[in-house]
């Protein structure tokens, strides 16, 4: 149900290691339910940001929520296609709905996020 | 339906200017504007027919059940509107009590809001009343920056305020305009505050609490004294959002319980108009540790009458002269006709109404909390998913079934979820239709959801793109 390669926040963000860079977004039980996503807000690129804090806002036809970074790092990339096409989180969270990368994470915080199997445990923890 | 530009003709006009009778002046080049105002050029009958149809288009507390949860969408006594043309209060100047010479002139005006302050004080247990602030969201925001100025003056470092995950998103927007930091404190399963969580939460570093109560869950919390109490152990303040005041007004006062400051919604508990229909009015009551910071000029009372003052530490001004003064007058009319047995009815029936609702609707609906609500419930369309049937889809059926849909997806802490609230002034066949109509559409939902999915069918438009719409926003009609 949710990819294998990724960690998960129990505030639904994901994360990839891709080598140098690590990769974020949000996932499709979040994306289920916040609903059709109207607007995207990125965080500054360049900023040092700690696990947990604040740094997207993402808006539906539902409601607003804050996007947390799943560990410490650096923000070196935003994906400024969402700015003008938010639907694309939508369509492919996992892929071309991605959110920013990190570099020089804190590469011991992956530790405290879930794999998928955990994650998907988690989801239906809340479903019940 | 055609925009009242659509109507425009060249060279129409409603209107004849009279010939000028004063001296001519030509402003310089450079302050004129040099292109078209593009106003719609129609004539006075053009004008009158194109808003009377719009306004039978539309959908009213005045035409329709209206039970928008956390909105209190209750019926507006036409007398008090009367009483508000009264060309004493609708006539006059505003600028009449910025001149000492004409503070005379507008003595009743001053009368009014003196004893409309006092009024609203004695009904929220507050030494204090503001009337200035146009808005629900715009009290909270005066409310924050008055305990921003508290703070300040006493030296207190303090950057966080406390709200609950079932606050109005307006509590951490007027808390962050404030200056300060949001920390989201979580609800309990049973839908009140988890006291655990605000415990842990709750430093010196905080300068409020922010609480709406009863909550948007629909519940009073019960352990709001002890909740004030801690919070006053470490100087931080209690802020009330009266967005729910309908639920206790007459029968239980904010001060009482520990609150230091309000807003109240007169738009909401005092009957004036709500919505676009407007405008509203959100004053700010406070006891006497934030008194010293009110916004200002203040009414006072002397031998030789009502005179204008101003507090040396107030935060300032925060709307023109005194508010929505005509939103005043209208909720000083509707305190003065019920009385305080009348006020007390208001919340008696209200969460009676509700809880006739819950009742009728719990087997088919599941409620989002155990036990009776207050003056509004939580259900759930959860049920109903399995179908493809959401509860957006219930509130677009319900249009159709000639009701005003509940608030959908608030709160943000439950599924799916409806949020009704029918207030005091509707009758128990009002209400037996509604929840006759709701019925009807969950055995819709089960046996034939493709009908939901259809509709609204009734209406002049049928289900609008929203999403389209919020991310294409463009309201600005084409040359």
């Amino acid at each position: 149900m949710f990819p294998d390669d990724l960690y998960y926040t129990e505030d639904h963000e994901w994360i990839r290691d891709e080598g140098s860079e690590y990769v974020v977004g949000i996932t499709s039980y979040a994306v289920e339910q916040l609903g059709d996503i109207t607007y995207v807000e990125l965080p500054e690129l360049g900023a040092d940001v700690i696990r947990g804090e604040t740094v997207a806002t993402v808006e539906s036809v539902k409601a607003a929520s804050d996007v947390y970074s799943p560990v410490g790092g650096h923000i070196c990339e935003v994906n400024d296609f969402l700015e003008s096409r938010p639907e694309l989180v939508n369509e492919d969270p996992y892929g071309e709905g991605w959110f920013f990368k990190l570099d020089s994470v804190r590469v011991s915080e992956l530790n405290k996020l879930m794999k998928a199997d955990a994650y998907e445990a988690y989801i239906k923890s809340l479903e019940k | 339906m055609q925009l009242i530009f659509e109507l425009s003709k060249k060279g129409r006009r409603g209107v004849q200017i009279d010939p000028l009778d004063v001296p001519d002046v030509s402003p310089p080049s450079h302050l004129c504007r040099h292109t078209d105002l593009r106003l719609p050029e129609v004539t006075e009958l053009d004008v009158v027919r194109h808003f009377t149809r719009l306004s039978r288009r539309n959908f009213g507390v005045d035409t329709n059940f209206y039970p928008l949860g956390s909105c209190t969408m209750k019926y507006n006594p036409k007398v008090m509107d009367r009483i508000a043309a009264e060309p004493g209060f609708a006539q006059l100047h505003p600028h009449l009590s910025s001149c000492p010479a004409f503070l005379k002139e507008c003595q009743g005006a001053l009368a009014l809001i003196y004893h409309l302050e006092r009024l609203l004080a004695e009904i929220g247990g507050m030494d204090a009343v503001t009337l200035q602030p146009i808005a629900g969201a715009h009290g909270e925001l005066t409310g924050t920056l008055l305990i921003a100025a508290y703070h300040k003056d006493k030296r207190n470092e303090k950057d966080l305020v406390l709200v609950p995950d079932s606050a109005h998103g307006t509590n951490p927007a007027s808390a962050a305009i404030a200056g300060f930091k949001v920390v989201e404190v979580p609800s309990a399963p049973d839908g009140t505050l988890d006291r655990e969580a605000f415990r842990a939460a709750l430093t010196e570093r905080v300068a409020a609490v922010m609480l709406t109560c009863p909550n948007t869950h629909g519940l009073f919390e019960p352990a709001v004294q002890q909740i004030a109490e801690m919070a006053h152990a470490v100087d931080a303040l209690m802020y009330y959002d009266g967005a729910n005041l309908n639920a206790i007004v007459g029968r239980c006062r904010p001060g009482d319980l520990g609150f230091d400051v309000m807003h109240f919604n007169l738009h909401k508990t005092f009957a004036t108009p709500h919505g676009m229909g407007g405008p509203g009015a959100g004053p700010v009551g406070v006891n006497e540790k934030l008194a010293p910071y009110l916004p200002g000029p203040r009414v006072t009372k002397t031998e030789e009458g009502y005179e204008l003052s101003e507090p040396i530490k107030s935060i300032g001004k925060i709307a023109p002269f005194f508010g929505n003064f005509l939103v005043a007058v209208r909720a000083y009319a509707y305190i003065r006709m019920l009385g305080a047995e009348g006020l007390e009815a208001v919340s008696a029936n209200a969460v009676l109404n509700a809880n006739y609702v819950l009742s009728r609707l719990r087997e088919y609906f599941p409620p989002a909390f155990q036990g009776n609500c207050m003056h509004e419930c939580v259900l759930s369309a959860v049920p109903f998913l399995q179908h493809g049937v959401k509860a957006l889809d219930f509130a677009k059926a319900l249009l159709d079934k000639g009701f005003h849909a509940p608030t959908v997806y608030f709160p943000l802490t439950v599924k799916e979820s409806l949020m009704i609230e029918p207030t005091e002034t509707e009758s128990r066949d009002t209400l037996d239709a509604f929840c006759d109509a709701m019925i009807e559409l969950a055995r819709d939902a089960s046996e034939s959801p493709e009908k939901l999915h259809a509709a609204p069918t009734t209406t002049p438009v049928g289900r609008l793109d929203e999403v389209r719409a919020a991310r294409e926003l463009n309201c600005i009609y084409p040359a």
